[in-house]
């Protein structure tokens, strides 16, 4: 090694090593030139978007006019707009009854589909219909069935004689707010119970067989095997089922458009008819951004469980 | 406001053999003796970006093409016509606005033309030519689109809305006549109810229908919005009996308005269970196609909208504006296509082409054949006369074009009338967000 680079001088004692040499068997920086492309679409697609749409929130940007500088003056105006803490309340009771329902029922699918029965294949796909089917079809003909003067369901209870007037589904507040979650409901529910299937399928059966000599009940064994063993993929797909429903933008703008009187507005909803409608770009943003904390905090949650070795290998909580 | 069905669409293709008494070669004739004669001529190699709000009446739109062609072969300017959805064409007309490019011309709603006064083509010189040749402009068409004594555009059209009825149920209700004033209508709609044969008004986020019957409620009582100086005036004694009146109409309404979008009036108009409604032309052009629905269009009359206390009409009605933009490299092709589509021998047949769905603008096409057609349409020639634009008194242009977005009037009454706040509660979330906006 020694001889090798004294030779080097003496031949060229004019040159040394440059970093230009250096760089150029330097792995890193090759390495950079391969993310670059992955870096440039994140930047453009993402990450920019997401900056511009904060900097418009702190100016008075209208649609085809670049807006000026006003600091937190669209947020000191939400903060005391009653129409936009209604949206915020709006949207965690969506988000939270609409999840609950779909995380319990959907995993009670996904246990019985689990189970050995005939033509298993077929009811498995059928369960995925309501999530196929494009959300704004279903929720024009989910409008159709709450419809205010030819519900079908109004009709069917009229012809029973249960009841004598149509429900007011979308035109009372709380029968529009039950109306919204249920669809959301039946729309979100195949995903969570065909997603837990798959965990479901994972879980070896040598672990029940063993559960079984040893005595364990049914009860026993979803508690100390099905359960922690599927607590990742719970984990994941309640994530991703809270992120869609708390951004949920089609259901409520096709069924509702916010209304009665602001009852079904939601943040996305609510942001949409101020930013694009009304044309007030700064304060549109600002209550989508408004959404940021929220989703974060979702995701913040379900990161640091998932980081949990003992969660990961589907040991129990202790 | 207006929304046709689909079937509508379907069906108003027929109304286009009757429409046209000058279609093909003879408009061609007539446009080519047209442009040697007009005030304006296009520019050599002019080509045309336009942008118009997409038709709901097939015959109109086919009547629009037809106009456009033959405009092209007389003047031999291009033209690019294409057409959005009315919520879109606004912003797209504010982006070539302040961009500088993209459009020529842009056909809008409302006040479109006084959201960029300073861009836009002057038309002074055009809306007098059409003015003094066909019997002036109506005031309120003027007033959409006049900034002093200046023209930004010119006020094509006006879709308008009236009252839709069953002439039998508002009979046995025991009103020979429909009433003119404000308590007249209140106990009609009482009597309806009591027949069980209800009347009823969007209360929901319907944009046309709720904005145009709450507007009119509102100004009726002499209420507005801000005063002639954009100061935020909704605070008031007015606007109080307004909320009272619509709260007395309302709890004789058929269940569900407030979920009510603009369609949802049709629906249960056509359907039969609802006898009274705001609306239009667009319910009675669907019953007369229909042939299973021959009682019920045969039943369908309209009238104008009661005068309110204040004792002059009070509308909102649906102006349609066009107007060219100042960067446009073919200002005279741009002024030549608007007076060419203004006149008579276009005109006439557009409107009639449009079967009742758009009115004249111009005093003389009072005399159009389409009203006369069939009597039934007359009500709806005078929507461009009996009309403040969506500003109410205020000034016409941005702002007041947000507070109509935003739904500010319609969440006011409906926040009342459904309960969920009081009287100054309603008032006090208007004003705030109407101060806002009018900072």
């Amino acid at each position: 090694m020694t001889i090798a680079i004294d030779q080097g001088r003496t031949k060229h004692a004019s040159r040394d090593v440059t970093a230009w040499d250096r760089l150029k068997v330097n792995r890193n920086w090759l390495g950079f030139w391969f993310m670059l492309p992955a870096m440039a679409f994140l930047i453009l697609f993402l990450a920019y978007p997401l900056g511009l749409g904060i900097w418009i929130s702190f100016t008075d940007a209208r649609i085809g006019r670049v807006g000026n500088f006003i600091g937190l003056e669209n947020y000191e105006w939400l903060w005391d707009d009653s129409i936009f803490w209604l949206s915020v309340f709006n949207t965690l009771l969506y988000t939270i009854a609409a999840s609950v329902f779909k995380f319990a029922i959907g995993l009670y699918l996904a246990l019985l589909l689990n189970e050995n029965m005939p033509f298993k294949a077929i009811l498995r796909a059928l369960v995925l219909i309501p999530f196929i089917v494009p959300t704004v079809l279903s929720a024009l003909a989910f409008w159709w069935i709450f419809d205010a003067q030819f519900s079908i369901i109004s009709w069917s209870l009229k012809q029973m004689g249960v009841i004598s007037q149509n429900i007011n589904f979308l035109g009372d507040v709380y029968w529009a707010r039950f109306s919204v979650i249920f669809v959301n409901i039946w729309r979100g529910i195949p995903f969570v119970a065909i997603t837990l299937l798959a965990g479901l399928q994972t879980v070896s059966p040598s672990l029940y067989e063993a559960a079984t000599i040893d005595g364990a009940t049914r009860w026993q064994m979803f508690r100390h095997i099905t359960y922690p063993l599927l607590t990742p993929i719970i984990a994941v797909v309640m994530t991703f089922s809270v992120l869609f429903t708390f951004t949920d933008f089609q259901l409520i703008w096709a069924m509702t458009r916010g209304g009665p009187v602001n009852a079904t507005h939601l943040m996305a909803t609510l942001s949409y008819q101020r930013a694009i409608i009304g044309g007030v770009l700064g304060e549109g943003s600002a209550i989508s951004n408004a959404m940021i904390p929220f989703l974060l905090a979702a995701i913040m949650i379900s990161w640091f469980g998932l980081q949990r070795r003992k969660w990961q290998q589907g040991e129990s909580n202790d | 406001m207006n929304d046709f069905t689909r079937r509508t669409l379907l069906q108003g293709g027929t109304a286009l053999a009757a429409a046209g008494a000058l279609t093909g070669p003879a408009l061609f004739d007539f446009a080519k003796a047209w442009a040697q004669t007009a005030p304006w001529k296009a520019e050599k190699d002019a080509k045309l970006t336009l942008m118009r709000w997409k038709r709901f009446v097939p015959a109109e739109d086919a009547a629009f093409n037809e106009m456009v062609a033959a405009f092209k072969a007389a003047t031999g300017t291009d033209m690019n016509v294409f057409s959005e959805s009315f919520e879109d064409v606004q912003p797209k007309a504010s982006v070539a606005a302040n961009t500088g490019s993209g459009l020529d011309l842009a056909w809008g709603l409302h006040t479109l033309p006084q959201l960029f006064p300073t861009q836009v083509l002057m038309m002074n010189d055009v809306a007098d030519y059409l003015g003094k040749k066909y019997g002036g402009w109506t005031d309120a068409a003027a007033a959409t689109c006049k900034q002093g004594n200046n023209w930004l555009g010119i006020p094509v059209a006006t879709i308008g809305g009236y009252l839709n009825y069953r002439k039998s149920a508002v009979d046995k209700a025991g009103f020979k006549e429909f009433p003119k004033d404000f308590p007249g209508f209140l106990e009609m709609c009482k009597a309806l109810k009591a027949n069980n044969t209800p009347a009823g008004f969007a209360l929901g986020h319907a944009s046309g229908d709720a904005n145009s019957w709450l507007h009119w409620v509102l100004w009726g009582h002499g209420a507005y919005t801000v005063d002639k100086d954009d100061k935020v005036i909704i605070n008031s004694p007015e606007t109080m009996k307004a909320l009272e009146y619509c709260k007395a109409l309302s709890d004789t309404f058929i269940p569900g308005v407030a979920s009510w979008n603009d369609s949802s009036n049709n629906k249960a108009f056509l359907a039969g269970e609802l006898y009274c409604t705001g609306n239009g032309i667009s319910i009675y052009v669907a019953a007369k196609d229909d042939p299973t629905k021959k009682d019920l269009a045969e039943d369908t009359y309209h009238a104008l909208w009661p005068v309110g206390p204040v004792g002059h009409p009070t509308e909102l009605q649906l102006c349609v504006p066009i107007l060219a933009f100042k960067f446009t490299k073919y200002p005279n092709a741009a002024k030549a296509f608007i007076a060419f589509m203004l006149e008579k021998e276009n005109f006439d047949k557009w409107l009639t082409g449009a079967r009742g769905y758009l009115t004249h603008t111009l005093n003389a096409y009072d005399a159009s054949p389409v009203w006369t057609a069939d009597p039934k349409n007359y009500v709806f020639s005078q929507a461009s006369k009996r009309a403040l634009p969506a500003s109410g008194i205020g000034t016409p242009g941005e702002k007041a074009a947000t507070a109509i977005a935003d739904f500010l009037v319609v969440d006011m009454f409906a926040n009342y009338c459904t309960g969920r706040e009081d009287a100054k509660g309603a008032i006090a979330i208007a004003e705030r967000q109407l101060k806002r906006i009018y900072r």
